[in-house]
């Protein structure tokens, strides 16, 4: 059970959290829509998969499965692919410059200070951009906020990977914050 | 020097917001609503203290010196009482209930999952409401992202506690959605009190 009393506690994860205070829902579902859906060269499908690392990084359950399963259906891949995240993508054709990219997430998830100049430069070198680094890096802070918020308020998350398959189509194709049709 | 190339003369988040305005809309309405617009309990300086409070156990300097800064012009130019809670909310002079909330707010800080219900619970019998737990905890999460931007892309943090002191007391009047004022550093500030 969740640490405050949510108006609708059959909403799961972040979803109980929004609807109990629509005041900092708004600006929460835009940055996430922004970050993830809006203008930027990296593809959906790899802001994603950066999401739901960082998510992972830190046991986020719910924000890890869900924003895996998005993942899925930007990528049209296997429903696998939420554990291959959890393994560090081994068996994923992803390209270098978003296994370096993920490095520096990795980074940011533990502290901001810890990006060196090294992890910038190996970017570059495989053609990360400056914008690039910039929305990588406010990705995984982000969700260093979104995970902490869905975990220290106590929100209980459906288990298996199937149950977020829905969820995660939404999030792909419908977005953040808005409504179908 | 950034990690990125910035070409402005601001520091810090201030920075990065005009670099990449696409982002910046977003998060400046998320900071304004947590901590500026009215709220049915806390005050405005409550929650710049507990921004604060966060910036520095995340060790961000430049958070933790601007909104200390913006603390300090909320609770009427106290800038001893941001000093006090930084150094130990436990005998700071504020309320049970923000101290209780602190502790929140801390356990937020190292993983969300560290806040327990016996932790809730104090926070509940020393008067905290649902909307100030949930808010803490929003609050504190918040900075765990801002900390990291700021921090992650290695913005200019300046030395110069006047630059926050000016900058602090512009948002404390104004909020956050206005354009940041061009920058004095103190010499300048020094020379212009000459005429």
């Amino acid at each position: 059970m969740a640490h405050i009393k949510l108006l609708n506690e059959e909403l799961p994860g972040i979803v109980g959290l929004l609807n109990y205070r629509p005041e900092t829902a708004r600006p929460l579902l835009d940055l996430a829509e922004t970050l993830l859906r809006g203008p930027g060269s990296l593809t959906s499908g790899e802001r994603e998969i950066i999401a739901a690392s960082v998510s992972y990084w830190n046991q986020c359950h719910f924000c890890h499965t869900s924003h895996a399963a998005a993942a899925v259906a930007h990528l049209k891949c296997d429903i696998g692919l939420i554990d291959e995240i959890k393994a560090g993508l081994p068996n994923t054709p992803v390209s270098d410059k978003l296994r370096a990219l993920l490095h520096i997430a990795h980074q940011v998830q533990r502290n901001g200070k810890n990006v060196t100049d090294e992890d910038v430069a190996a970017a570059r070198e495989k053609g990360a951009t400056d914008v690039e680094i910039h929305d990588t890096v406010l990705i995984a802070a982000a969700f260093c906020m979104y995970n902490r918020y869905v975990d220290g308020l106590g929100t209980w998350a459906p288990g298996p990977n199937e149950a977020y398959a829905a969820m995660g189509e939404r999030m792909a194709h419908v977005g953040y914050g808005k409504t179908n049709g | 020097m950034p990690h990125i190339k910035i070409e402005n003369e601001f520091p810090g988040i201030r920075g990065l917001f005009l670099y990449r305005p696409v982002t910046a809309a977003p998060l400046n309405a998320l900071v304004q609503t947590l901590l500026h617009n009215p709220h049915p309990t806390l005050s405005a300086g409550e929650r710049e203290l507990i921004a604060t409070y966060v910036s520095r156990l995340n060790t961000c300097k430049y958070c933790c010196n601007i909104h200390g800064a913006i603390a300090q012009h909320q609770l009427g130019n106290n800038a001893e009482i941001v000093q006090q809670v930084l150094a130990n909310p436990e005998t700071a002079p504020i309320s049970n209930t923000l101290k209780a909330l602190l502790k929140i707010a801390a356990k937020v800080q190292q993983g969300g999952k560290n806040v327990t219900a016996e932790d809730v619970a104090l926070a509940r019998a020393e008067g905290a409401t649902d909307i100030e737990i949930h808010d803490t905890v929003l609050i504190a999460a918040a900075f765990c992202m801002y900390n990291r931007y700021v921090d992650g892309l290695a913005t200019w943090q300046p030395d110069d506690e006047s630059i926050y002191d000016q900058m602090g007391e512009q948002r404390a009047r104004e909020g956050y959605l206005t354009p940041p004022a061009k920058i004095k550093p103190k010499e300048e500030l020094n020379h212009s009190t000459k005429f």
